[in-house]
């Protein structure tokens, strides 16, 4: 029984961390509290279901464009619009990715209309210890989960990786070292949008998807966030997975409508407990 | 406490303002006394966020949750069998409690983490009001008496209450603007390190403004309940709102004397307009406000700000009192 | 300028760590009411940790600081500064969008104990001593670096201090604005409040202190009347190393130390 929760946990731990790397990294090296991620992840679901159910193409070959087209509406939103606000006080920036998420659900509403949709997916089950688990969820954490592991590798190895990473540290001294920042900046919050794309693909596979659920998914990006650290993309994986099992345990002691709420409780009393985050990092300014 | 001339002027029209406000109450229709009531409240939600969210720039968005918060104790205190204005003061406290308990551990954060950790409060709160039934009726709401008389009574009656309060966050407003606390929570918006060395509390002045801002929150939320005689947690805990309120305060101009007012009243008109012929896509064109307010007003988004309107107008109105102004004044 | 019994500020065998390092290491010593003293010593030697530990910014390891007569040790900043004791910081840190008069008036609130309208006189006459009265209405981020260093020390006067530590007020001034400087730090002193004068100037110690200490790797090296400590071997080999020292010590002359 428990075991079943935990391997559940994981499960949609491995989905919460594609969900959630994306916002983390924005807020890391932009220090924007990206407001828009939830309907990012919401458009990227339905773009997946678009094609797959109304073109009727294949799975493997709508969800990469779905990500590439956010990935575009993701730098086109920066380099337009956020980039020249980006020196402002918290507030402001906060604000502004707020009032475009308003923007930006209304849109999918109307577009895509509100109904729950999902994509009809049987790939049956696995069984394996006495724990079951559906095909489908397996793959969805499976690709989610190499698509962080892949970021993390060109943040690490790619030269644009590595110029991320420097205006993440220092960004004057990245601007002296010739990086051109507000590029850059436009290519992360890309990035951000990509991975947001892609983990609503995933979530299109598995769970029914409505413009509604842009909160819950915000909501899961913040605690993941505070949990693995600004801007890490292991810290993601990691508060993902925690969280997933967190979430998985919750419902199972105090039922399912508490599980929300331990994951916040959960990440104030990180935010209170580790001022200097939990892994350690710098960041809690 | 320093007061000029300018001053005085400013609290002079704002009494009259108010003066006019109640006055208006044995003429209008039902229908004004409703749009005049919400009116108040979201201006009483602005001054008293813009306590700790103007005068000392912290990004405070856990407006609803004090808003929520007095709602539930009021309404909870009132199911129970208490006088309408007993549960009002009952819920103060609660906010003022509440207020302390959420303060003392985020007042210690800066910047974007004190702003996660309000917005988090809101959710948590939500969720703590759904699940927890036998207190809150969870999410099939909670009933409260109905105040008795008739229809246009009650709503002239709710219609003076939130005038009442909104006042008494402007007059608030207006001796924060002008003594030591408010002054000091100015420094601690610039430089907490340099505040401190000058001889300010920094941590008590910063605990203190956030329990100022929940008492008022709180007591607009009792209100509130009384007069909807129904709460449910999607109302009380309204996210969009937590944010609303800040980007009002901005529109009009944050930790001055006014700003709440004509931000509140400003926005309130576009929401009617908007809710009036876009229906259905009203939160669409919200967020356009939101969006075109950070681009085209104030608050140095673009370098421009009321003062600098206000001086390009030739008049002296700024709510921070021209230095000058300090030299001639007297006590 | 007389020195009185008793002292208004005694350090006793103060340290700090920073992660097993002694930043500060066993530091003692007494300051009198309207005395100017030195505090000198290399880059990295502790001047500015001192300060930060008799302000309350950071918190002792061990030892204990006395003020008039009772410990201060482990009380707040803003405690330690309404009870009487002002510091400047070595990076001036004004309030920037409030003006000249508002960010001396911050001063005189709250750690000199008045209301808004004693506030603003004594701001104003703060102001005056400053020679900063006419630029009383423009922003303090607006000032040249000079009138903000004066800035500072017109918000530490406005606080009504006994004591008053000066870190690097001088550094970055010209030599007829260091001059100026020089003659209002002697008229403050002369109204009896002791001021720490923390220095790289050597022009500026020998002008104003009578007494002098230096720091070196946390702890006292020297202590006594300035020119007595500028020929100190000990201080030369502290600022210019020990070869230095040597030659020094063979040519007998009267060196005075100067920081390269």
């Amino acid at each position: 029984m428990i075991s079943q929760y935990i391997v559940n946990g994981l499960l949609t731990g491995g989905l919460y961390a594609c969900l959630a790397v994306g916002f983390s990294l924005v807020w890391g090296v932009l220090n924007v509290v990206n407001m828009l991620h939830g309907s990012m992840v919401v458009l990227g679901a339905y773009f997946c279901l678009y094609g797959v159910q109304q073109l009727g193409l294949p799975l493997y070959a709508v969800a990469p464009v779905a990500c590439v087209i956010l990935f575009v509406f993701g730098y086109a939103i920066q380099r337009g619009l956020l980039n020249r606000v980006i020196t402002q006080p918290i507030l402001i920036t906060l604000t502004l990715t707020f009032g475009l998420d308003l923007i930006v659900n209304n849109l999918i509403i109307h577009v895509f209309s509100a109904t729950p949709q999902s994509l009809v997916t049987n790939f049956g089950t696995i069984e394996f210890a006495g724990v079951r688990v559906p095909v489908v969820r397996v793959g969805g954490m499976l690709v989610a989960v190499v698509l962080t592991l892949v970021l993390y590798w060109l943040l690490r190895h790619s030269k644009i990786g590595r110029a991320i990473i420097a205006v993440r540290m220092d960004r004057h001294a990245a601007a002296l070292m010739g990086i051109r920042i507000p590029h850059i900046y436009a290519l992360t919050f890309g990035i951000g949008a990509f991975m947001a794309g892609a983990a609503g693909c995933a979530m299109a596979l598995i769970y029914p998807v409505t413009p509604m659920m842009s909160g819950v998914f915000l909501g899961k990006a913040f605690v993941i966030c505070v949990l693995g650290g600004l801007g890490s993309v292991p810290g993601a994986i990691i508060g993902g997975l925690v969280l997933g099992v967190v979430e998985g345990l919750g419902t199972l002691t105090l039922g399912q409508q508490w599980a929300t709420s331990v994951g916040f409780i959960m990440m104030m009393a990180v935010i209170v407990l580790f001022p200097t985050g939990i892994m350690g990092k710098k960041g809690y300014e | 406490m320093i007061i000029d001339r300018a001053f005085a002027l400013k609290i002079a029209f704002g009494v009259l303002l108010f003066a006019c406000g109640a006055g208006l109450s044995a003429v209008l229709d039902n229908y004004y006394l409703q749009v005049g009531t919400t009116l108040a409240m979201l201006c009483a939600l602005c001054w008293a966020w813009n306590i700790v969210g103007g005068y000392m720039g912290y990004p405070a968005l856990c407006m609803i949750s004090f808003f929520g918060i007095g709602a539930y104790a009021g309404g909870i205190a009132q199911a129970a069998g208490v006088s309408e204005s007993l549960a009002w003061l009952i819920a103060a406290g609660v906010g003022a409690l509440f207020a302390l308990l959420l303060g003392v551990p985020l007042l210690r954060l800066k910047g974007h983490y004190f702003a996660v950790g309000t917005i988090a409060s809101v959710e948590v709160l939500r969720e703590v009001a759904n699940n927890w039934e036998q207190l809150t009726g969870g999410a099939v709401g909670l009933n409260l008496p109905i105040h008795a008389g008739s229809p246009d009574e009650v709503g002239r009656f709710f219609y003076l209450a939130m005038l009442g309060l909104a006042f008494l966050a402007f007059l608030i407003t207006a001796l924060v603007d002008r003594t030591k606390f408010g002054f000091g929570l100015r420094c601690i918006r610039q430089n907490e390190q340099a505040a401190s060395m000058v001889g300010i509390d920094v941590f008590k002045y910063k605990v203190g403004a956030f329990v100022l801002t929940g008492v008022l929150g709180a007591a607009t939320g009792a209100i509130y309940a009384s007069m909807v005689a129904f709460l449910e947690p999607k109302d009380a805990f309204n996210l969009i709102m937590t944010i609303e309120i800040p980007v009002m305060v901005m529109l009009g101009g944050m930790g001055t004397i006014f700003g709440p007012l004509i931000g509140g009243v400003s926005y309130v008109i576009l929401k009617e307009f908007v809710w009036a012929y876009f229906i259905n896509w009203h939160s669409g064109i919200l967020g356009l406000i939101v969006v075109t307010v950070i681009y085209f007003l104030p608050v140095g988004v673009l370098g421009l700000t009321w003062r600098d309107i206000f001086k390009k107008l030739g008049a002296s109105k700024s709510t921070r009192p021209a230095t000058s102004d300090i030299a001639r004044s007297t006590s | 300028m007389t020195k009185a019994t008793t002292p208004v500020l005694e350090l006793k065998s103060v340290s700090r760590l920073f992660e097993g390092i002694r930043a500060v290491d066993n530091v003692s010593l007494k300051l009198y009411a309207g005395e100017i003293v030195g505090l000198i010593g290399p880059n990295g030697a502790g001047k500015t940790t001192l300060v930060n530990l008799i302000s309350g910014f950071l918190s002792v390891s061990s030892g204990d600081v006395i003020f008039d007569g009772a410990s201060i040790t482990h009380k707040k900043p803003h405690v330690i500064a309404q009870s009487g004791i002002a510091r400047t910081f070595q990076i001036v840190q004004p309030f920037a969008k409030m003006t000249v008069l508002e960010n001396v008036m911050a001063g005189a609130i709250y750690a000199g104990h008045r209301g808004m309208v004693q506030a603003r006189d004594k701001a104003i006459e703060c102001l005056e001593f400053t020679k900063l009265a006419h630029l009383k209405d423009m922003p303090a981020s607006e000032l040249a670096l000079a009138n903000r260093k004066r800035l500072e020390l017109a918000k530490s006067l406005a606080m009504n201090p006994r004591v008053l530590m000066l870190d690097e007020v001088n550094a970055g001034l010209n030599s007829s604005e260091i001059d100026e400087a020089i003659r209002m730090i002697r008229s403050i002193a002369a109204t009896g409040i002791t001021i720490v004068v923390i220095e790289h100037l050597m022009r500026v110690v020998t002008a104003l202190a009578e007494r002098t200490v230096v720091l070196h790797h946390g702890a006292v090296a020297s202590e006594g009347p300035t020119d007595e400590v500028m020929r100190d071997p000990k201080v030369i080999e502290a600022y210019l190393g020990n070869k230095f020292a040597q030659r020094f010590a063979e040519t007998s002359g009267a060196p005075v130390a100067r920081p390269a």
